[in-house]
């Protein structure tokens, strides 16, 4: 436990709390205020990544209900943000309706996606599942690219600037103040669904399905539940994406950003709601220092380096944390605050 | 009728060559219980060592062949031992993503080696096209055919009299069991890998030498696991007869639905389509072993 010492627990509210000493509190709002006072000095490129890793941050704790604490490793989840993303952009470039009324119903439309897909994990799991999800990824992509008429196909399709009453979210400040409050709503959502009933339930199913389904879990419902809720966590990064670029095209949601979502899992550590966000920050950034630092090494090596790089850097980086830090930047992390907490003895 | 025939036809050379990259994966599967999501990679480094060899070295045939093998073993074996080997014991997400990640650090190679472009190299395999009435077989069915039925005949051999095939038949049966019988279990799983090296880099050429080599070649594996799912993913003569269903109704189903569909592209999602049918439905394939599971 990392509570310091002299912290009691007098009834039930104080034992599941979050936060439990003014500390947490304190360190809370700081992080907050400077979160929120980032567009105050941040230029618009600084902003543009932040909104970027913003929206990762919303799919990977979708990816992270369904696979770190689920179980149901998904390799599809880009393709269930593009039905998200394109769910919001016919609702608001075809049929005008608001921002407010589109989102939910591609959160909705992601969720049922998910729902279709995750029936054959009721069968199946381990490499089966994940077979079943690569498809869900390349056939969504397929269908949308097939529904011309209503998608616009491979040509994209635009997608009004989001809007709320009269306020038009059209600076990249503005649009960073959107994305971060959700985001932090997810967050919170996030690490609240796992401590339900259904968390623990889908962390059951993800320890052993068998003996889960003795204990008396419906694993048919959970694990549907859990599909529609990771999937309804990439509708709204979907659509927040979308609005953000303000173009849907279904290369936003490329097969290799499945992958990239899990690679981020696996970095940040699974099954903990701060592991997708360390995940998703770091590679995000991982991403932006190859974007820099590619160009240089095209002019200096050939003229492919820099493509070649991100590739191969991508994988080294899984690589390397699945051999030597299997359980992620979180654990490394916790690692850290136990040595200082009990620092300068050594237990 | 005759459209419908030499569909049939072409889609069977597709799918000999499906089932030369599915049972790499197999053999993979079989013995170590991991499942090799770079096999379609193999096959992309394959063809583009084919044409290192083939053009720009300019070596005969047999020796480009040879040293394709050769290079093959080296990958299968490294591959083993630095990235796979760690794993031992993982759960499988872990092995699947290991996989994934070589798929990428390949694409990057070749990105970086050959510039990722499309190179070609006809001619260097003998084209002869065999003309039944009205139906043409192009060399591509033939060559793919005689080198695939050559593989699962050298390897069924390797399997039933062999000692180290006996040994790679008992690790996909009980590894704990082979492991207190004093079979270096490793030298199985590395063996394994080599087999699926070089069968993908065979495939590689082939299909190099017919269709021309550039990184999009590599999605034939992610035909090959539909292959592999259909066959039942642990038996080999389930990878050649699903493989042949497979590129034949693939084929078919593009010649006369593409042009109904807008977008067209259908023989591209098609393995999908199989691929969750036989999840929902039949989990276990045609020819795979049902699993029992107790708690």
């Amino acid at each position: 436990m990392d509570l310091p010492c002299g912290t009691f627990s007098e009834n039930y509210a104080q034992d599941m709390a979050i936060f439990r000493t003014k500390s947490h509190w304190v360190m809370l709002f700081t992080f907050l205020i400077f979160l929120f006072a980032c567009p105050l000095f941040f230029s618009d490129r600084i902003l543009t990544i932040l909104t970027i890793i913003g929206i990762t941050i919303i799919s990977v704790h979708g990816l992270n209900i369904l696979t770190g604490y689920c179980g149901q490793i998904s390799i599809g989840h880009a393709g269930f943000m593009a039905v998200g993303a394109y769910a919001s952009a016919i609702l608001r470039a075809r049929l005008g309706w608001s921002f407010w009324a589109a989102l939910p119903c591609a959160a909705l439309a992601a969720g049922v996606a998910g729902l279709i897909f995750g029936l054959p994990s009721l069968k199946i799991k381990g490499f089966y599942l994940i077979m079943a999800t690569i498809a869900a990824q390349f056939i969504i992509i397929w269908l949308i690219l097939q529904l011309y008429s209503i998608t616009g196909g491979a040509d994209g399709l635009a997608v009004p600037r989001a809007k709320i009453g009269g306020m038009v979210f059209k600076s990249k400040s503005s649009y960073f103040y959107l994305v971060m409050i959700i985001a932090c709503l997810a967050t919170f959502l996030a690490k609240n669904i796992v401590r339900t009933r259904a968390g623990r339930a889908f962390i059951a199913i993800r320890d052993n399905d068998l003996a889960a389904e003795v204990m008396g879990i419906n694993l048919w419902a959970y694990k549907l539940l859990a599909f529609f809720i990771g999937c309804v966590y990439a509708g709204v990064a979907g659509s927040l994406l979308v609005h953000y670029i303000a173009f849907a095209s279904v290369d936003q949601f490329p097969f290799m950003n499945s992958v990239w979502y899990l690679g981020m899992l696996i970095v940040g550590g699974m099954g903990s709601t701060a592991g997708a966000i360390f995940g998703a920050v770091s590679l995000k950034l991982l991403d932006e220092l190859v974007t820099i630092v590619g160009p240089i090494l095209s002019a200096a090596v050939a003229p492919q380096a820099a493509a070649s790089l991100s590739l191969i850097m991508r994988g080294l980086v899984i690589i390397l944390f699945l051999i030597f830090e299997p359980r992620g930047l979180v654990h490394r992390w916790e690692m850290i605050k136990a040595y200082f907490k009990l620092w300068p003895f050594s237990y | 009728m005759t459209f419908l025939l030499q569909l049939a036809i072409t889609g069977f050379a597709l799918g000999m060559i499906y089932a030369l990259v599915a049972i790499g994966f197999v053999i993979i599967l079989k013995c170590s219980e991991a499942f090799n999501i770079a096999q379609g990679h193999f096959v992309m480094i394959g063809g583009y060592l084919g044409y290192t060899f083939l053009v720009t070295f300019g070596l005969p045939i047999w020796a480009s062949l040879l040293l394709a093998i050769v290079a093959a073993i080296f990958m299968g074996l490294l591959i083993e031992r630095l990235t796979l080997r760690p794993l031992v014991g993982q759960p499988v997400l872990a092995v699947i993503m290991m996989t994934i990640a070589l798929s990428t650090i390949f694409e990057g190679l070749a990105t970086l080696i050959w510039g990722g472009e499309y190179k070609t190299y006809h001619g260097v395999l003998p084209t002869v096209t065999l003309r039944l009435g009205e139906l043409s077989i192009p060399s591509e069915t033939s060559i793919g055919m005689i080198v695939s039925i050559v593989a699962v005949a050298i390897l069924m051999l390797l399997f039933r009299y062999t000692k180290i095939g006996l040994a790679m038949r008992a690790t996909a049966d009980d590894e704990q069991i082979v492991q207190s019988a004093g079979i270096r279990v490793t030298t199985v799983y590395a063996l394994s890998w080599v087999i699926a090296c070089v069968v993908g880099v065979i495939g590689g050429i082939l299909l190099g030498s017919v269709s021309g080599v550039m990184i999009p070649l590599a999605e034939v594996g992610i035909k090959a696991f539909a292959v592999v799912l259909l066959g039942g993913v642990n038996s080999i003569g389930g990878a050649i007869v699903a493989g042949i269903i497979l590129g034949v109704l693939e084929n078919v189903a593009a010649g006369y639905l593409d042009p109904l569909l807008p977008g067209g592209g259908l023989a591209n999602v098609f393995p999908f389509v199989v691929m969750i049918i036989v999840l929902t439905i039949r989990p276990y394939g045609l020819f795979g072993q049902v699993r029992i599971e107790r708690i």
